[in-house]
Parts: structure tokens; sequence; C-alpha cells
């Protein structure tokens, strides 16, 4: 073990940056299976395939990766949202949900994987970008670009999506949904609309988090399964639906992890989501900051 | 309630499937015919035990590839440290998937089912960590198995290994069937159907589920510990394959899981069009034809095929 303090401090600024790419990439997860209780277990899957469009769309061309996941963002939101609606005419309208909903989006999981395996096979794809090389150094801290311009983005969506969901008549009504939806019914809001919208909102939020992803890191066809542990850790962490909690867990889970892999060594680090999962699921089920049940 | 009958018929009819099916294998006389039936019967064996825990009480476990990767490892490690026979090793086998079951159970199965579901889904991805970090097993580059030569009564040593697989599926469909008819079964399906009304009239819920937990677990074990002999050679990659997590789940929601026979139907519909689609197609076109048949019957025919079979019984006899 080395605990040289400008490895550990390094290695706590990386996962900084990591972890504020995890926590947008659990901002979709947090609204589905948070706020409408849609165990949506795809939801890497989503992210990872969109790492694949991104990779592709900027392989011949000069696009910027980031640009191309929002590019494709509203692609993959009208998908959520035709998917949301198969979704509910097959398992929710049919109070269905617990074993044959998940069962579907754990096939859905796993199409999306040999769909991409067959399509593009098992090479790992990258995508290049301005800033893909290239550090930032304050003192003896670096912070790569590949690094700090994704988080900085996550950073920004996050503000963005915080402001909707509290500022707009909509994004009102999805955090209402979650509390009640009778209610919302009584006040005239059809809550399968906006739980469609809702649900679209997290599909689009996994291709800008796979535009991110591919700048952080090369992507291939299995690298869902280990970001399945990750943020459903994460999310349930930040106490399940909680914007501001979903942050921290996400920063938090971001520093553990990068210092487990510098301290212990990098295979160790898919480890950490797990235990951190279960740990947190035994001990403290409504994560760091949830209300008590 | 289950008495002397069952287990003398069970017992009987277990017995009457493996001469019947010894001596057609031995009249084909093909190493290939073996290598297919215990194929479908590790299958068999897998999807019977999802189904004990998935279908009987109504908790979806995604990390079936984990517990059939610890039975294979638990064979690997035995067999290096005290060169043990197979049986042995599959008793092994056996344990290290019931205590997984039991420790993942006891850590999950007091929340919502989604909980237990989604840490079995990040089961697989730790377990092969710890497996590729541990240089006794091989580590990531697998470690190799001598593959005894043929016992006694056996003509080779793979058609040892398809019988032996095949009393491992009768077993799990015998204690399948015992749960079913005992008051074990009517425990876990009030769970599945109301957990909060079955704890309040007096189900030994949380109890209940672990001992279901624990029994499917240890049956996914023992199908694995032979996989080893088998390949005469053990990976993480080959030991983990996601073909073994989504057989496991298709197979009872395809077939139904209302009963041990619903699992068996699904392993022979399945199990002979991935074998089909392997020889003519591709291995990868044989998990995305089973990802859509698995997703078609989810949607479209809750109940499986027993469920089918049903309700054209049901309109045969309206009419």
């Amino acid at each position: 073990m080395n605990l040289d303090p400008v490895l550990i401090v390094n290695a706590c600024a990386s996962g900084l940056l990591l972890g504020a790419f995890y926590a947008m990439a659990a901002a979709g997860l947090a609204i589905s299976f948070g706020l409408l209780d849609i165990v949506n277990i795809a939801h890497p899957a989503l992210m990872v395939a969109a790492a694949f469009v991104v990779a592709a769309l900027t392989g011949g061309t000069a696009l910027d990766p980031l640009l191309a996941s929002l590019l494709i963002a509203p692609l993959f939101a009208l998908f959520g949202a035709g998917l949301y609606r198969l979704y509910h005419f097959f398992f929710e309208r049919r109070g269905d949900e617990s074993i044959r909903g998940l069962a579907f989006f754990f096939g859905l999981m796993f199409l999306i994987e040999v769909s991409l395996l067959l399509l593009w096979g098992v090479d790992q794809q990258y995508a290049n970008a301005l800033y893909s090389s290239g550090v930032l150094s304050v003192g003896k801290v670096d912070f790569p670009l590949r690094m700090l311009v994704p988080a900085l983005c996550a950073l920004a969506t996050f503000a963005t999506l915080s402001a909707f969901l509290k500022l707009t008549f909509v994004g009102r009504a999805i955090s209402a949904v979650a509390q009640d939806r009778e209610a919302l019914r009584l006040m005239g809001i059809d809550p399968v609309r906006i739980k469609t919208i809702a649900f679209a909102l997290s599909v689009g939020l996994a291709a800008l988090a796979g535009g991110a992803l591919i700048v952080i890191q090369p992507v291939d066809s299995s690298s869902a399964q280990i970001f399945v542990g990750r943020l459903f850790a994460i999310v349930i962490m930040g106490g399940l639906g909680s914007l501001p909690g979903t942050m921290i867990a996400g920063l938090l889970f971001g520093v553990i992890e990068d210092l487990t892999a510098t301290l212990i060594g990098p295979s160790w680090s898919p480890a950490v989501a797990f235990g951190l999962l279960l740990g947190f699921l035994a001990l403290r089920p409504r994560g760091l900051f949830g209300a008590p049940p | 309630m289950i008495g002397f009958a069952f287990w003398r018929n069970g017992l009987a009819l277990a017995l009457v499937c493996l001469i019947i099916i010894a001596v057609a294998l031995r009249a084909v006389h093909n190493d290939y015919a073996f290598f297919l039936g215990y194929i479908v019967f590790q299958y068999g064996a897998l999807a019977i035990a999802w189904n004990i825990l998935g279908g009987y009480a109504g908790f979806v476990n995604f990390g079936a590839g984990a517990f059939f990767a610890a039975g294979a490892y638990a064979t690997v490690a035995l067999n290096k440290a005290l060169a043990l026979p197979l049986p042995i090793c599959v008793l092994a086998g056996g344990c290290a998937g019931a205590g997984l079951g039991l420790i993942m159970g006891s850590l999950t199965l007091r929340l919502r089912g989604v909980y237990f579901a989604i840490s079995t889904l990040s089961l697989s991805v730790v377990l092969q960590t710890l497996i590729v970090n541990w240089s006794y097993v091989g580590g990531s580059s697998g470690a190799y198995i001598v593959r005894p030569k043929a016992i006694a009564p056996f003509t080779s040593y793979t058609e040892f290994l398809c019988l032996l697989m095949f009393v491992i599926a009768a077993t799990a469909a015998l204690i399948a069937a015992a749960i079913e008819r005992s008051s074990i079964g009517f425990g876990l399906a009030a769970i599945r159907d109301d957990e909060a009304a079955a704890a309040a009239l007096g189900v030994p819920t949380l109890r209940l589920k672990l001992l279901a937990a624990t029994t499917s677990g240890a049956i996914m074990g023992m199908a694995g510990a032979p996989l080893p002999f088998y390949n005469s050679y053990l990976n993480p990659d080959s030991a983990f394959a996601v073909g073994y997590t989504i057989n496991a789940m298709a197979m009872p929601l395809v077939g139904g899981t209302q009963s041990w026979l619903g699992p068996v139907l699904g392993a022979l519909l399945l199990g002979s069009i991935q074998q089909l689609a392997v020889a003519f197609v591709s291995s990868s076109a044989s998990l995305a034809l089973i990802g859509l048949v698995f997703m078609g019957f989810v949607a479209l025919a809750p109940q499986g095929l027993l469920g089918l079979f049903r309700l054209r019984r049901a309109e045969g006899a309206g009419r």
C-alpha cells in the first residue's frame, strides 16, 4: 500500500471528476427508479448504446462527442417515451411490475448488449475530442481534460435538470407523480402522460451520459454490466430520487472507487460498487439523506 | 401434503427416466449425444432452481450465472487442493451456492423484491473480480482439470457426466415438486401474492424466503460443479458466460412458473432452439433469438406455455 499524500490527493481529485460523471449517469436512473418506481435496469445499457452511436458519429467527422450526444439525446428520449408506453401497456397497467416488468427490462438490457455485439463486434470503441489529451495542473494536483470537461458538462446538466424539476410546471408534476398519483389526477393532469415525459427525460439523460462516457474511457458491448451495480448503488445511497443526494452520492462514490484503485489495485474497483450496494441495503436502505421509511 | 407415496412415485419415475435415457444414449453411441444431453439437463437444473425462488416466491434472481460459477470454481479449488472425486465436488458446489444464496438473501430479502434483484445483478461482476484476482484457481488465465479415464460401468467419461447431470436435474425436480406440495410451497405462494397479508396471517416470511434462496442457490451450485470436468478447462469468461443467467430466467418464464414442469418444458424448447441456432447461424445470433423469445413470452403470455395449455383446455371444457 502506497500512502504518498500527493498520490492520495490526486486520487481524490480524479475521483471527484469521475464522481460528477457517475452522478449524471445515475440522474436518469434516479428519475425512473427513484421518482417513477420503474426499475429500469437497462439504463446503463442504453447509456453504453448511446456511447457506441456517438463513437460511430464522431469517427469519420470532426464532430465533438459531447455535442453529438446532445444531438442524439432527443432520439433516445423519443425511444424512451415509446418504451414507457410499451411497459405501461403490458405490465404497469396490469399491476404486473414485480417479476415480469423486471424481466422485461432485463431482456431489453440483454438484447441491447447482444445487438451491439452483432453490429460492432467485440472491439472497443472510442471517440477523439480536442480535449482527449492535455492536463490542467494546479500545484501538484493534475486534472486530465478528458475527465474535467465531461465533469463540467455533468454539473451543467445537473443544474439544468434541478431547475427544470423545481421551476417548471411539468417538472413539478414529475415530482408530484412520485408522491401521489391520485391527487395529480384530481388536479386534471394525466399521470401516464407525465410519467411518459419523465421516462423520456431519463432515457435522454442516459444518452448524454453516453457521450461523456466515451470521452472518459473506451467502451465495449459488455461495459454496461459493471455500471449496473455502480448506478444503483449511487441512486440508493442518494436516497432514491433526490437530485442533490444523487450528486453527493456520486461524488463520494467516485472518490471511494478511485482511492480503492490507487491504494489496493485497479482490479478491485468493481468490488466497491457491490460492497456499497449491499452495505447500504443491509444497514441503511433509505440512503444517506433519505427520509425514514 | 406429501407422504411416502410422493417420494416412492417420484423416485421410481426418476429411475425409469434415468434407465431410458442411459439405454437410449448408449444405443446412439455418439459422444455428441452425451454432450447435448449434458447441456439440456444442466439448463433444466438451473431453470428449476431459479423457479424455486423466482416462480414460487416471486423474487427475481439475476445472478444465476454467478451461483453456477461458484459451483464450478468450488470444484476447481477442491480438485487442486485435495483431488476429490466429482460427486463430492458436486456436494461442495451445492454448499458454495447455498452459502451465497443465504448471504445474499439475509442482506437483502428483508426489503422489497427489487432490491434482491438489483443486488444479484451486480453479484456476478464482483464474484468474477474475486476469481480473476484469485491466482490459486488460475486467475484470469484459467485452470486445467485432468479428466479421468472412463469409470467402470460407463463407456466414456462424458457418458458419466451426462448421467450425473441428469441425476442432479432429477433431484432438483423432486425437490421442487416436494416444495410445491408442502406447506413451504403454499407459504411461498402466499408471499408472492401478498407478502404483508401472509406475514399478518403468521407465515414465517423471512425464514421461507431464506430457505427458498438457499435451496435455489444450492441446486445452481450443484449444476455448475461438473463444468470444469466437462470442458476440462475453466476460465472466468466461460464460467460467468451471460447465457447461463438469461437461460435460467428465460426457461421458467417461457415454460410457466407455477410448477416444476414449466422450467422443464422451457428448457426443452429453448435448449433445442439454441442448439439449432448455434449449429446453423451463430452463437450470438442464438442469444439474440433467446432474448426475443423471452421478451415476447414475458409480454404476451404471462403464464408461459403451461398457461397457454391450460387456456386451451379451459376453452375446450367451456364448449
